[in-house]
């Protein structure tokens, strides 16, 4: 296992000599205020992307990995919600530009692709209306051009016979027809940062599949970053090449795919992966982690995932563990994580002697 | 995991002739219209109600506020008053004639801005929510506390009588209920994702007000105003009926209804004519509605 991961030294040296970040984040935090409470949704995140790499955001339901994407949009209501921190995309500062300016990058610049293909197309447009609607806007093109690249578009995206589906109305198409034209929608101006929001969640597993490798494919080609929401480890090590993996609006795990889905040193992302079907023994029950996520409402001091960790201890509980980076660039938030020889090593600690192997 | 060829489907070449001829949202709303005869019958049935109601001077045989003591309360089938006459010997054929222009605006120009105006508010306070919202719906609560026909005769009695006025009142009193139907349609709207996803392709929130949310809004709406159409006549005839609109001698339906009701004995079929009228009417437009809806819903 080691031999596999050997520390490469030049080869990090070459790796961090690229500083050409396109999407940059910084100590992003996310407040909705309402009357009655302050949600804490995201919690100082903070990850670089480079051109034509594709980030997976890994995470639980409601460990803010759609709202730090929706930040990038500025998709949130003003009135409820408190931003702090840096949002660059490109030369874009998103936390300064005018809405008038956002609106404008929204769609053509970044664009983003939706969970449920059966809401998020207006179901009294047809397909052909709502992906010229996109071109007419940013390119200012009349609507037969728009329908014209709404035709190159679909054969993009491989739906078959594009033209007599672009006259058909959302509720004709199949759930992967559907999410297709939601891609086509979202690839409409050539967009460099492309956001997915669990896009292949509401598909059934063959058509997961092929949106998965189509999506991949078509971000190779157009040379687009893209931050790809997921539950599913299954589809970051499909299409990531960093991943990053959320926590109670933190990133508490952050690397190259490779490194975080083979190697995952922070107990949460092993916790994780060790419930996931792979090829355990069938009679085995799968394990899981006992409890729930934290109320992000009313976080505790120290490390969120704490109260579910079989290898807390008391030291866990009195401050926000800091980020631990390796020469690899793999970052992960834990007191038993330690970078030893320039590579992450987890040390269990006296915790882990209550804990039956 | 191994390349899926999930690029490679066949992609239909056959099917790629230029046949770009695009039929819009309205477009389709016709393809479907067309082959619903009912609502196609009650349209022509409700053209043709307006037609005559347009044409009454020339369509009508005799002067409908000519009074003859000699021939009050004629049957229907009377050799020369077609329908019967009414309790002052009016020929009724004529009365229903001119009373139909009364009833038909007061059924219709009300209705028509009640849903401008109610419709523009509930959308308003559906699509911003928050303090919007409340200033909006609790003004319109406050005169959904009154029932419609209290309300309707508070407000006339202030104005004064006559068809303006009637037109003023009818239209308030319908604007509360038409900006709740719009408002409850608007904040079902607002939250699907699509309104979401035209956020995040670049759509201002004026060309989403328009473009989305108005035309999902539209058909819900449209609806409830044309079933509205019959209940404004109704509230207008009332209105008439207290004084407070159209004065007699001054032919509409709704008064005609009231003033015949003290002959239902001698004459009831003729004193029902007015009342038959109001019924077609609304029926119609009733009908015509629920196929609007059917025919606006493109998942039908």
């Amino acid at each position: 296992m080691n031999e596999m991961r050997s520390p490469d030294l030049s080869l990090v040296e070459a790796q961090s000599e690229t500083p050409e970040a396109y999407v940059k984040v910084k100590d992003l935090e996310v407040r909705f205020v309402s009357r009655e409470a302050t949600v804490k949704a995201v919690n100082g995140v903070s990850f670089e992307l480079k051109k034509g790499e594709v980030l997976c955001v890994i995470g639980e339901s409601g460990s803010g990995k759609s709202v730090m994407m929706r930040s990038l949009l500025q998709l949130h209501a003003k009135k409820r919600t408190r931003m702090t921190g840096e949002m660059r995309v490109g030369e874009h500062d998103i936390m300064k530009v005018t809405e008038k300016r956002m609106s404008e990058l929204r769609g053509s610049t970044i664009s983003m692709i939706f969970q449920e293909p059966m809401t998020a197309l207006d179901p009294l447009y047809t397909i052909g209306d709502q992906i010229a609607e996109t071109v007419m806007r940013h390119e200012r093109v009349d609507r037969d051009a728009g329908w014209k690249r709404a035709l190159e578009l679909l054969e993009l995206v491989r739906v078959p016979s594009p033209e007599r589906r672009l006259k058909a109305y959302p509720h004709e198409l199949s759930g992967g027809l559907r999410q297709r034209a939601m891609i086509a929608v979202a690839l409409s101006c050539r967009p460099s940062l492309l956001l997915a929001d669990e896009p292949t969640t509401a598909l059934d597993a063959s058509v997961q599949i092929q949106v998965l490798v189509l999506l991949r494919k078509l971000q190779r080609e157009m040379g687009m970053s893209m931050i790809f929401v997921t539950h599913d480890l299954g589809v970051a090590a499909q299409i990531a090449d960093k991943v990053a993996v959320m926590y109670a609006g933190r990133i508490i795990e952050y690397g190259n795919a490779r490194d975080v889905l083979m190697h995952p040193e922070h107990p949460y992302t092993r916790a994780m992966l060790s419930s996931t079907i792979k090829d355990q023994d069938r009679s085995a029950p799968l394990d899981t982690i006992a409890g729930t996520p934290p109320d992000l409402r009313a976080l505790p001091d120290g490390c969120s995932f704490a109260p579910r960790c079989k290898y807390a201890g008391p030291e866990c509980l009195a401050a926000m563990p800091p980020e631990v980076t390796d020469g690899r660039n793999h970052m992960a938030r834990c007191v038993r994580v330690s970078a030893v020889r320039g590579l992450l090593a987890f040390e269990p600690g006296l915790a882990a002697a209550n804990v039956p192997a | 995991m191994t390349d899926i060829p999930a690029g490679s489907l066949p992609v239909d070449k056959s099917q790629s002739a230029p046949s770009t001829k695009v039929r819009g949202y309205w477009g389709s709303v016709w393809n479907r219209l067309r082959y619903d005869y009912t609502t196609l019958f009650c349209m022509a049935l409700i053209a043709a109600i307006v037609l005559a109601a347009i044409f009454a001077p020339w369509l009508s045989p005799m002067d409908p506020e000519k009074s003859s003591m000699a021939n009050r309360l004629r049957p229907i089938g009377h050799a020369k008053f077609g329908l019967g006459t009414d309790e002052q010997g009016r020929d009724m054929i004529s009365r229903l004639l001119w009373g139909g222009r009364v009833s038909l605006l007061m059924g219709i120009v009300p209705v028509c801005f009640a849903t401008l105006i109610g419709g523009a508010f509930g959308i308003i306070a559906g699509y911003y929510g928050g303090k919007v919202n409340m200033v909006i719906m609790r003004t319109m609560d406050v005169f959904f506390a009154f029932p419609s026909v209290l309300l309707a005769v508070a407000i006339a009695g202030s104005l004064g009588g006559g068809i303006g006025n009637q037109m003023i009142t009818l239209t308030v009193v319908l604007i509360p209920p038409l900006c709740r139907v719009a408002e409850t349609a608007t904040a079902q709207v607002r939250s699907l994702d699509f309104v979401d996803a035209a956020r995040a392709s670049g759509a201002s929130t004026y060309s989403i007000i328009t473009s989305h949310v108005l035309i999902n809004v539209l058909s819900p709406v449209l609806v409830y105003s044309s079933t509205l159409v019959s209940i404004s006549i109704i509230l207008a005839s009332g209105l008439s009926f207290l004084g407070l609109g159209v004065s007699p001698p001054t032919a509409d339906w709704g008064l005609m209804l009231s003033t015949l009701r003290q002959s239902i004995y001698v004459q009831p079929l003729v004193a029902a004519l007015p009342g038959v009228c109001i019924l077609i009417t609304s029926i119609a437009f009733n009908l015509v509605s629920d196929g609007l809806r059917q025919a606006m819903d493109v998942k039908a």
